[in-house]
């Protein structure tokens, strides 16, 4: 096990640690919300982090574990490939963006735009998320426990999306589905992973209703 | 990218340590904010027979001279404290109005602040010069804001720094770009309100100052700014009494605020706040977008 306290380690020396290491179980203290803290990750590290971080923080990430005890700033989990990250408070904007893979729980709230263009990471909320999150989201699971603020799922492609309180004023072409048998499996299998239990069926189901532009054949030549 | 920080100490013990808690937080700031650094200080409250202002001079000034000036016109003592390129002026109350006698007699001269308790100092060049120019750790005093400026849509000068007063002990920090300040601009001059540069953030801060003359209090006047500002911004603004934080509704510009028994600490980002003595026990938050935080009163 190796310690790094990052008010006399720099970040860049920790990730240079991190980016060496094929496998390790690191804890890094005070991390005082700097940016960039453990950063492109491409190993099955464990991470723990106690304290609050600042942007980006497991950005790209791909097989690490990565756990914090406290709130994360923006773009937590940015474009993560595979891994698990597990926030203990709340995480700021863009929570996951454009992330491809992997799985990232958030244990308190997620302020806006959380999960904005997901490509297949698994998005897990206790908590409530802001404004305009899964916009455009392409693939991948958000399950939101609390309420979504205004604009759920604006512009949605394929992504699914789990809620079990209110949400706001849809986003453009997004509605609520229909919970198969399929998707409340689905659900159970994505709250078990986070440790969550809930009644599944408080929860809906929202995704597209694939009728913007984009999804009309007669467009198809335009591309 | 521009860097805000405030601090209201609710523990009137601590106050002394307003200054260093200030430049710790500025100083975080200056990755968001190289090219200018500035701060409003509320300290040591003046009856109501006196009045500070804050005065700023590009290159020398004779400060003495003008203090001599300033005793003759309002036939009382005149007291002044230069730091750096500016200097703090107490001077009576008494219906002299100071402030349009020096834009008459001494335009040169940038009057940055006036009030009972407010001080404003502000300067172009990195923060953390700033905060040893200007001797910011010795300051104490009871709530402050700070500003680390990166500029996009004016000059960068010390007229253009923040914070931006246009009222008495009230200023303003902003951090992101308003897009209809020309006209709101245009609209406040018609109504008498006194805006110095072609900033964007000076015309929110001139824009609140008018609601509050025009009755509204500082939460009513915030509340109407949703409609009246277009544009990207997280604000704070400091009153006599306390401070006030407000998002857009799109709320892109980040921001963090920390409570204690102690204060109540406002910034960009938390590793600002980080610097807090008890900052392991505050209650840690993000404000919400489009809503008034208000603290000390007005």
């Amino acid at each position: 096990m190796s310690n790094f306290d990052l008010d006399t380690t720099a970040v860049r020396k920790l990730n240079q640690y991190l980016h060496q290491t094929p496998a390790d179980k690191v804890v890094v203290d005070k991390p005082g919300g700097r940016h960039s803290i453990a950063v492109g990750l491409d190993a099955s590290v464990d991470i723990t982090i106690n304290g609050h971080v600042g942007y980006y923080c497991g950005g790209m990430n791909k097989l690490a574990t990565i756990r914090i005890h406290g709130n994360a700033g923006p773009g937590v989990a940015e474009n993560m490939m595979s891994g698990t990250m597990d926030i203990s408070g709340s995480a700021s904007q863009y929570a996951g963006a454009s992330a491809h893979g992997g799985t990232l729980i958030i244990r308190g709230d997620a302020s806006s735009r959380c999960g904005i263009s997901m490509k297949g990471v698994d998005i897990i909320v206790a908590g409530s998320v802001g404004h305009m999150s899964a916009f455009m989201a392409q693939t991948g699971n958000l399950v939101i426990c609390g309420d979504a603020g205004d604009h759920l799922g604006d512009s949605l492609y394929e992504a699914v999306i789990y809620i079990r309180g209110s949400v706001g004023e849809l986003g453009a072409d997004c509605i609520e589905k229909e919970m198969t048998a399929e998707h409340v499996q689905k659900l159970a299998a994505l709250l078990h992973t986070a440790g969550l239990d809930h009644v599944l069926t408080d929860f809906r189901r929202y995704g597209s209703a694939r009728k913007l532009y984009h999804f009309d054949i007669d467009h198809a030549d335009e591309y | 990218m521009c860097g805000i920080v405030g601090i209201y100490l609710k523990n009137k013990d601590i106050q002394s340590s307003l200054g260093t808690c200030l430049a710790s937080m500025l100083v975080q700031m200056s990755d968001r904010g190289p090219d200018s650094a500035g701060v409003a200080i509320y300290r040591d409250p003046l009856t109501e027979d006196e009045i500070k202002l804050s005065l700023f001079a590009e290159g020398s000034m004779d400060w003495q001279a003008l203090g001599l000036e300033l005793e003759q016109c309002t036939g009382s003592e005149v007291l002044f404290e230069p730091r750096a390129s500016h200097a703090l002026f107490t001077v009576a109350d008494n219906g002299f109005d100071v402030s349009t006698w020096i834009r008459a007699n001494h335009p040169a001269l940038r009057i940055m602040s006036a009030g009972k308790s407010i001080e404003i100092y502000k300067e172009k060049g990195p923060p953390g010069e700033f905060v040893s120019q200007f001797d910011l750790q010795q300051f104490s005093g009871s709530h402050a804001l700070g500003h680390t400026r990166m500029a996009t849509e004016s000059a960068v000068t010390t007229e253009h720094s923040h914070p931006f007063s246009t009222g008495l002990d009230l200023c303003l920090v902003h951090n992101g770009s308003l897009s209809n300040h020309n006209h709101l601009r245009r609209k406040l001059r018609n109504c008498g309100v006194n805006i110095q540069t072609d900033n964007d953030s000076e015309v929110a801060a001139g824009y609140v100052m008018w609601r509050m003359r025009e009755g509204d209090s500082l939460e009513q006047a915030l509340e109407r700014a949703l409609g009246d500002l277009d544009g990207f911004y997280t604000l704070a603004v400091g009153t006599a009494n306390g401070f006030a934080v407000l998002r857009d509704p799109i709320a892109c510009k980040p921001a963090i605020m920390a409570e204690t028994e102690d204060w109540v600490a406002m910034a960009s980002e938390f590793r600002a706040i980080a610097q807090l003595e008890g900052v392991e026990n505050a209650r840690v938050w993000e404000p919400a977008p489009a809503t008034v935080y208000a603290w000390g009163g007005q």
